[in-house]
């Protein structure tokens, strides 16, 4: 029980080191938009996730409804829904409806993808080991950025506001660069966001987001279904 | 409207929807659209955000075009996210001393 608990702390550490960089790069966001360190450290250890956060922290600074956060958050993180269908596959015995409701909360890209990759049914332990670790960087990490924002020179402090979306370019070109769909989904879903922002300004940023998501995917899945059942949850 | 009010919605529904399908779910999804679907919307969600926000996520068009190009490049070679996602913010702090 323990050991497991170890096994997946230690899996858990270069997820945390990633996440350092990037939830600094949410912090920095953050501080932009006027958070505190202790708002955007709690957004962190409540959400942990990177695109409906940053997505979340917009809407807050535009002070916009309730109903767009709401289906902000659905749209950016419905993907959470698949990969935790496909984790409750694999899960041992001892994950028990408790254990469900709480190892849940972690279930990100990267803690699936690590999950995943194990060969043996997942327990509590080695999940919670993992989520742990993985917390303290994504949070101690936003902490750090809020703090930076607001005492780096402006010339740091705005540079790394390009860091989640490099961050986010790093994920989606070397599966478009393989996949024609993918491809086909990305550009399409560029064009429409695009589309939004200069023709169509009436509607919200985190509208635009749903509207091109939503659109690029569907077209996306008609044009190219997806065949095998194991590629829809990488 | 305050804030905490926000996070609140924002966490809950972020949780309901890792919760839900982990603690309930035990079929497999059949519809192959629905699947497919779901497999797009991670990709499309990220292109959208990110195209063109990224061109204003410096406060300067040119700083953000650099740190997009070298971003571009940098995850077409397939290099981590962490060596793309701070190269690109070096080089939007670099171009940004020069101009």
């Amino acid at each position: 029980m323990k050991s497991l608990f170890l096994r997946g702390m230690s899996h858990g550490i270069p997820i945390a080191l990633g996440y350092l960089s990037v939830s600094f790069g949410f912090g920095i966001a953050a501080a932009k938009c006027g958070l505190s360190v202790f708002t955007a450290s709690l957004i962190s250890a409540t959400n942990l996730t990177s695109a409906g956060q940053a997505a979340g922290i917009d809407i807050i600074a535009a002070s916009g409804a309730l109903i767009e956060m709401v289906l902000v958050q659905l749209t950016i993180n419905i993907r959470y829904s698949l990969m935790a269908i496909s984790l409750s596959q694999k899960l041992d015995k001892s994950f028990t409806t408790p254990h469900r409701f709480a190892a849940s909360y972690g279930i990100t890209d990267e803690i699936f993808a690590v999950c995943s990759a194990q060969k043996n049914p997942l327990t509590p332990a080695y999940m919670y080991g993992m989520i742990l670790v993985a917390f303290l960087g994504w949070v101690s990490g936003t902490a750090m950025g809020v703090s930076a924002g607001q005492l780096l020179p402006s010339s740091v402090s705005s540079a790394m506001g390009i860091v989640l979306y490099g961050m986010f370019l790093a994920i989606i070109i070397p599966p478009a660069k393989k996949q024609r769909n993918v491809l086909f989904a990305v550009l399409l879903a560029a064009g429409v966001s695009i589309l939004m922002r200069y023709v169509f300004t009436m509607i919200s940023g985190g509208f635009a987001v749903i509207i091109s998501a939503v659109a690029a995917s569907a077209l996306a899945a008609v044009i190219f279904p997806v065949k095998d059942d194991g590629e829809a949850n990488e | 409207m305050s804030i905490a009010i926000y996070i609140f919605v924002m966490a809950g529904v972020t949780y309901l929807i890792r919760m839900i399908p982990f603690t309930f779910f035990r079929k497999k999804i059949k519809s192959k659209f629905f699947r497919s679907f779901l497999y797009y919307i991670p990709y499309a969600v990220l292109s959208a955000m990110t195209i063109p926000a990224i061109f204003y996520s410096t406060g300067s068009m040119i700083t953000s075009v650099a740190g997009t190009v070298v971003a571009v490049v940098l995850a077409y070679l397939d290099l981590p996210l962490i060596i793309v996602a701070l190269a690109a913010s070096g080089t939007a702090f670099f171009t940004g001393l020069f101009c």
